[in-house]
């Protein structure tokens, strides 16, 4: 194990979020605190309670996800793809690392800095909304498996991308909407019944649902399956990233 | 001198289909200067990026130091420290941070002195603590140089390290390459200036589309391939060489006031003496006359043209 090279290469990368610490940090926190603001506190006091959580809190899971996934896509895919448009890459193909390393310090740097900023955005919520966490360990746990899942999905999107527009495409193209409709800002209970099963088809419910059972100890879909279905999406992720290493896919030529 | 570099049949096919090298056998010895040359395209670059890891082979080997790349391209990489031709740099890291990540990089544990002893060496020291956006072009070439070396490797990749560089600094890398050769570490330069390859190299390898065409110690290339020229400046112009000249390997200028006569170094009847009597036999005075050796340059032009 090159452990010096995993310290580095996190390293590199943590001194990247801190240097631009409004836009990785202050500003997710500031967009999400809005939502607090307006569905949480503002009107969020005129609508009912869903299944006896008042409006407010029930969407805080669902907006830390929405963080969640968003930051820890752009933040891994934007650490492997600068490399890989200035150049730079060079070093790190011609270095005594296993890919497994590479992994390690990329996907463990855009985890850590997802977690932090779900972290600070849970706190921000409570300035807005009261709520409280069931299961707390439960809780950290999605949080950190979440960061890990996605920010490895953000890895191959980096690696897959040869342009800034298709790095931007898939957080805001394919995941805030999955997100959206991922029942966020709503139990999938309330959509009509061909909505619910469609709804199933969508990875991030499974991800919101056992998220919310984390704090209210209520889920959409079972706690197995919310579990279970984020681990296969981390193992897919995982092969992939084995296949481009294996076969230097935009790598080595 | 024992081998550091041994490459075996190795080719190299792009998937485009291009193939950029064709079953190339070398040799590199430990602690020697070893300058590639050839013209744009022919795959100096991709020959040294098999080597260091940027790029797959298609088939073949290469040992570092007796490490296969590719099976123990652990021990293998953490010998070779790579300068690329494009500056290639993080605008936003500060000198010291991005020679202190190159090091971890390659699995070395922090040593502020011998980095800081390498700075000074390139005279970056001052500019540690500066951002690389900010270095001039010769400056990032350098920071470029440091990372290189910041694991201590006993073999260091060159690719074309003065293009754009001025005069003056590239006598500095002359003269830090040496250094560098002197304490022991291997070099191999990639380089489109030839006077760079008389100047530094101990051997010469010329690859030209993918082969490798010839590999020769730079004083015997010179002396082997090497062809001398005598040219008189003549008293009178000369509307043309004379019938029974015709035999001799002369040239008239075109203003038929000098003649060139080509001869072989190496031999031990150079001709001259006849030569000149002959001359003076047709009448033929000259007032001036100088002796030239040719050079790598004309060496090299000689071969890639000679072969294709």
């Amino acid at each position: 194990m090159n452990f010096y090279a995993v310290r580095a290469i996190y390293r590199f990368e943590m001194a990247r979020t801190f240097r631009t610490l409004m836009q990785s940090i202050a500003s997710p926190v500031l967009s999400t605190s809005l939502y607090f603001v307006v569905f949480g506190a503002a009107i969020g006091s005129r609508m009912g309670a869903i299944n006896g959580i008042s409006y407010g809190a029930f969407i805080i899971p669902g907006l830390v996800m929405l963080a969640l996934l968003n930051e820890s896509i752009s933040n891994a895919s934007f650490g492997i793809y600068m490399p890989k448009f200035t150049g730079t890459i060079y070093e790190l193909l011609s270095a005594p690392v296993s890919y497994g390393e590479v992994i390690l310090g990329y996907v463990g740097a855009a985890a850590s800095k997802s977690i932090l900023l779900g972290t600070l955005i849970l706190i921000t919520a409570r300035l807005f909304v009261p709520y409280s966490i069931a299961h707390p360990l439960a809780m950290l746990g999605f949080l950190m498996l979440t960061a890990v899942t996605f920010s490895l999905f953000g890895f191959i999107i980096g690696i897959w991308a040869d342009g800034f527009e298709k790095l931007q495409i898939v957080p805001l193209m394919i995941m805030t909407p999955l997100t959206f409709l991922g029942g966020s800002f709503y139990s999938i209970d309330m959509l009509p019944p061909i909505w619910q099963k469609i709804a199933l088809f969508n990875p991030v419910v499974y991800l919101i649902s056992g998220f919310r059972w984390s704090f209210y100890g209520q889920a959409d879909v079972s706690l197995g399956l919310s579990l279970g279905m984020t681990a296969v999406f981390l193992l897919i992720c995982l092969s992939i990233i084995r296949w481009i290493f294996k076969t230097g896919y935009r790598l080595r030529s | 001198m024992p081998t550091i570099i041994a490459v075996q049949n190795l080719t190299k096919t792009y998937a485009s289909g291009h193939t950029a090298l064709k079953n190339i056998n070398l040799d590199i010895r430990r602690g020697e200067i070893f300058a590639l040359l050839g013209p744009n395209g022919a795959g100096k670059t991709t020959l040294i990026g098999v080597i260091c890891g940027l790029v797959r082979a298609s088939a073949g080997t290469v040992l570092a130091d007796g490490h296969d790349i590719a099976v123990d391209y652990r021990t293998a990489r953490a010998k070779i420290g790579l300068v690329p031709q494009e500056l290639a740099t993080d605008a936003f890291e500060t000198v010291w941070a991005t020679v202190s990540f190159s090091r971890g990089l390659f699995g070395k544990a922090p040593n502020p002195a011998l980095l800081e002893t390498l700075l000074r060496q390139l005279s970056l020291w001052d500019k540690r603590d500066a951002k690389i956006i900010t270095l001039s072009g010769g400056m990032k070439r350098r920071v470029m140089i440091a990372k290189a070396l910041s694991h201590e490797p006993q073999i260091l990749f060159l690719d074309e390290p003065t293009a754009g560089v001025d005069v003056e600094l590239r006598r500095d890398m002359w003269a830090m390459v040496r250094g560098l050769r002197d304490r022991g570490v291997t070099i191999i330069l990639t380089t489109h200036y030839i006077e760079e390859a008389e100047e530094m190299a101990d051997r010469i390898g010329v690859i030209r589309k993918g082969e490798l065409i010839l590999v020769e110690d730079k004083t015997v290339l010179m002396a082997k391939l090497g062809k001398k020229q005598l040219t008189l400046q003549l008293k009178t112009p000369l509307a043309q060489i004379p019938t029974e000249l015709a035999t001799e390997p002369l040239d008239l200028s075109a203003d038929g006031n000098a003649l060139t006569y080509t001869f072989d170094a190496q031999s031990d009847d150079t001709g001259i003496a006849a030569l000149l009597r002959r001359l003076d036999a047709h009448g033929i005075d000259f007032k001036q006359l100088r002796s030239s050796e040719s050079s790598l340059e004309d060496i090299f032009v000689g071969l890639v043209h000679a072969q294709s």
